[in-house]
């Protein structure tokens, strides 16, 4: 009886410092910038989002995938162009993001490819994004939605 | 004794000289020439292909020529390419204000069985007002992506749907119909837009 209060204080103190710094290393750190995306026109189309990954941390993290309401089957693409000019997509799995570095989706490269919409991707509205890490840490971010013919953050 | 040899070594240096001149000949403009991976378009007067704009209008490469041409393939399912280059396209458009007039701008579709006329109507609509949307049946595209030397290739996704891989450089032809040059994928304004420029002034050039 006497033991019972100090177990549940150490318990305690393991649940607020110790446990939880181990449960996320690394995604806490993680900011998520310059979001934007593409209308869609329907559903019937795969939509694309753009965004900024950057590790302000000391450990390196690992990107394992995407949620969203918006849309069923979110994932992280890459376009690549071979020496013919004939341009491919393929999904990109885990992306490991080291400390003090960033990984940028943008047009040409990289880009969060939306498929299986739920909504149309109308023109002013945002949408939530989720990333999630491999320490468990998700972060969500509002992706604004810009013209079909945007060009970048900025439209 | 000595003259004959002299025109001996003769004989067999002019020999040798049309033995290298053939050979060399046979090896770049020959039958031994080398089949390029990335083959030049054929000039547009040498295609021969027949589409639908996406008015409704029937098209093919000869409605292309007297204006100089910028030519792109790509689908209206393409999330990322495909809006990027004919966003790209538009503001090179923008940069060249009223030169982008005397152009053809022209978005010629690889996946008609999803791009119907209706599709490319709504699609380019959204881009600058240039940018036509060609599309019609498949032999026929397949015949356009042939004579400018374009590849396309249906790909399965997961969950059911498909993409297209295809050649994404961007065309560019005088008002004759030769080829001037292609944009890459994603290339940068300052590289794309003088490219352009030079598509424009080889109309002047070719007035005079």
């Amino acid at each position: 009886m006497k033991k019972l209060p100090y177990i549940n204080g150490l318990t305690l103190v393991l649940l607020l410092s110790g446990m939880s710094i181990p449960a996320f290393a690394g995604s806490e750190d993680v900011v998520v910038e310059n979001a934007w995306s593409r209308a869609s026109i329907g559903v019937n189309r795969p939509g694309a989002a753009y965004l900024t990954v950057r590790n302000t941390g000391n450990e390196a993290v690992t990107l394992t995938g995407l949620t969203t309401p918006l849309a069923v089957m979110p994932q992280i693409h890459e376009t690549k162009t071979n020496a013919d000019g004939v341009s491919s997509m393929a999904p990109v799995g885990e992306m490991t993001i080291d400390a003090g570095e960033s990984v940028a989706l943008e047009p040409g490269g990289l880009h969060a490819m939306l498929m299986k919409l739920q909504n149309p991707m109308i023109e002013g509205e945002t949408f939530p994004l989720t990333l999630t890490f491999s320490d468990g840490g998700e972060v969500t971010v509002e992706v604004p939605i810009l013209g079909i013919a945007a060009r970048g953050p900025e439209g | 004794m000595q003259r004959r040899h002299v025109v001996q070594y003769g004989a067999a240096g002019a020999g040798a000289l049309a033995l290298m001149l053939g050979v060399g000949w046979w090896r770049v403009d020959g039958p031994g020439a080398p089949k390029p991976a990335g083959q030049r378009p054929l000039p547009l007067s040498a295609m021969d292909f027949r589409l639908t704009d996406h008015e409704g209008n029937e098209v093919g490469p000869e409605t292309l020529i007297g204006r100089p041409t910028m030519v792109f393939f790509g689908f209206t399912y393409c999330p990322d390419v495909c809006p990027t280059t004919l966003s790209d396209i538009s503001g090179w458009l923008e940069d060249l204000g009223d030169e982008a007039a005397r152009m053809n701008v022209v978005f010629i579709t690889v996946d008609p069985e999803r791009d119907t006329v209706e599709a490319m109507a709504e699609y380019v609509g959204y881009f600058h007002p240039a940018i036509r949307g060609w599309t019609g049946p498949a032999n026929q595209v397949a015949r356009a992506a042939e004579g400018f030397r374009a590849s396309y290739e249906r790909v399965p996704t997961e969950g059911g749907d498909y993409t297209m891989n295809h050649t994404a450089s961007v065309f560019l032809f005088d008002a004759k119909g030769e080829l001037v040059t292609m944009i890459d994928y994603h290339e940068p304004r300052e590289f794309a837009v003088p490219k352009i420029r030079r598509a424009l002034t080889e109309v002047v050039e070719g007035a005079t």
